[in-house]
């Protein structure tokens, strides 16, 4: 067990530090984000009374469309540089390498999700954080990278690659989706945690779910 | 060889008998829905390919979802082939169900498509197997292919509940449902409507099986032409 956990720490470890020397994760997926507000800022304008109304879509659809980015070079990256060769010659359990992949993406759409808080509240002038928010935010972005993960690992053995990502990812992810905005609206109107537990569930349960179906199927996916 | 290709005969005849019995009990057995309006009778009738349509459909996803499993655990191409057959023709279902079902939507409730659970999961069910198919297409090599397609079967097969879930219970705060003419059409069958009912089903189950047994033999013919196709180095 100790030196499973090695293993996820070792690859978690090296993505964090390719990123942070390299930054191209971060960047992309932060200026993405940005990007996407302003384009929701300007599609909403005019159709709607009040724009705090649109807070829950808008940070759960730039989450999934900024997240898509960066999990998409999860495994384009390692087969890029021919480093995904010798990343399945160590002699470790390949669901090792799954886990600490899937916690570099989620590290990465955390650290995104917390330079975006902050910024959704200053352009829609609404203080709409809360810890049960947190929670949840917390929750979707884990079903999120552990789908994504998987489907990254499919998606870079295709001649489209990133391409496919998001048609392979989004139908799957519907129910957290959905969650989570449900959720934010409930936090936003004063609901308490208990109210939502309904979808907090359902969160957990995807979450436990994929998990387990990941681990029992990624040795498929990144098998030559 | 030859006794699949007898096998597969008799079944395209039993479901040619089949489905001609359906036809009849659809339209003649079945008598006119007298708890509905008589402006939708006819439409009504629908319900009689709809149904069947739909839970054909969910039969298919389920034999992919097990041929999906069934291949990991072999890697034989049998299973492959049993699980592409059985998308495909979940999908010729799916596009089945919803069309028919928005034809009756419309004069029954006056628009063809409402974001009713059962629907919006469907069309999620069809981007699904759609995103299933893309993934296959873009993938040359064989093996590959069936590995890759395979395990986005099981994670698509699973999403579908959880879906469905997170839909009605969106619409649960929402009281928007407009499930109730279809309801009262569920548990209103007459017992003659009930006969149909349950005889169109079955005719759809042994045309769903032909249909899934052609389309194997198909894959297994597309199989030995690729091997042909590889020792001609054509």
């Amino acid at each position: 067990m100790k030196r499973y956990l090695q293993v996820v720490w070792a690859v978690l470890w090296k993505d964090l530090r390719i990123e942070l020397r390299t930054k191209d994760i971060f960047t992309s997926m932060a200026v993405f984000a940005v990007l996407a507000l302003m384009i929701f800022n300007f599609a909403f304008e005019l159709r709607v009374p009040d724009k705090t109304m649109v807070i829950p879509g808008v940070l759960w659809v730039t989450i999934t469309f900024s997240g898509v980015l960066g999990l998409g070079r999860a495994f384009i990256s390692e087969k890029d540089r021919g480093s995904m060769a010798g990343l399945l010659l160590a002699p470790v359990d390949r669901s090792a390498i799954y886990f600490g992949k899937m916690l570099a993406s989620l590290i990465f759409i955390l650290v995104m999700e917390v330079f975006l808080l902050p910024l959704m509240v200053i352009f829609f002038n609404a203080n709409f954080i809360s810890l049960p928010l947190l929670l949840v935010l917390f929750l979707g972005t884990l079903g999120f990278a552990a789908v994504g993960t998987v489907f990254s690992g499919l998606a870079v053995n295709t001649r489209t690659r990133e391409v496919l990502l998001p048609v392979l990812l989004f139908p799957v992810m519907l129910p957290v989706l959905m969650a989570g905005i449900r959720a934010t609206i409930g936090f936003m109107e004063g609901d308490a945690l208990a109210d939502m537990m309904k979808w907090v569930n359902l969160l957990i349960f995807f979450d436990l779910l994929y998990l387990v179906v990941a681990y029992m199927t990624f040795d498929f996916v990144v098998e030559e | 060889m030859s006794l699949s290709r007898r096998l597969l005969q008799i079944l395209n005849f039993a479901a040619l008998v089949a489905m001609l019995i359906a036809v009849y009990a659809a339209l003649v057995l079945a008598p006119d829905a007298i708890n509905v309006d008589p402006s939708i009778r006819p439409a009504q009738r629908i319900i009689y390919f709809h149904v069947p349509s739909a839970w054909s459909s969910m039969l298919a996803f389920f034999v992919a979802f097990i041929a999906s499993i069934l291949y990991l655990i072999t890697k034989h191409i049998r299973w492959d082939i049993w699980a592409r057959a059985a998308s495909e023709l979940g999908i010729a279902f799916t596009v089945a169900a919803i069309i028919s079902g928005s034809l009756w939507a419309k004069p029954a409730w006056n628009t063809y498509w409402t974001w009713d659970p059962r629907l919006t999961t469907y069309t999620i069910v069809l981007l699904l197997y759609i995103a299933y198919f893309m993934l296959r297409g873009a993938i040359d090599e064989p093996g590959r292919r069936a590995r890759m397609a395979a395990v986005y079967g099981i994670f698509a097969f699973l999403s579908v509940p959880l879906t469905f879930m997170s839909i009605r219970w969106w619409n649960t705060i929402h009281p928007v449902i407009v499930d109730a003419p279809e309801n009262t059409n569920k548990f209103g069958l007459g017992p003659n409507m009930m006969n149909a009912f349950m005889i169109t089903n079955i005719a759809f189950i042994i045309l769903f099986v032909t249909l899934l047994a052609n389309r194997i033999s198909l894959g297994w013919a597309e199989e030995r032409m690729d091997a042909l196709k590889e020792r001609l180095n054509f």
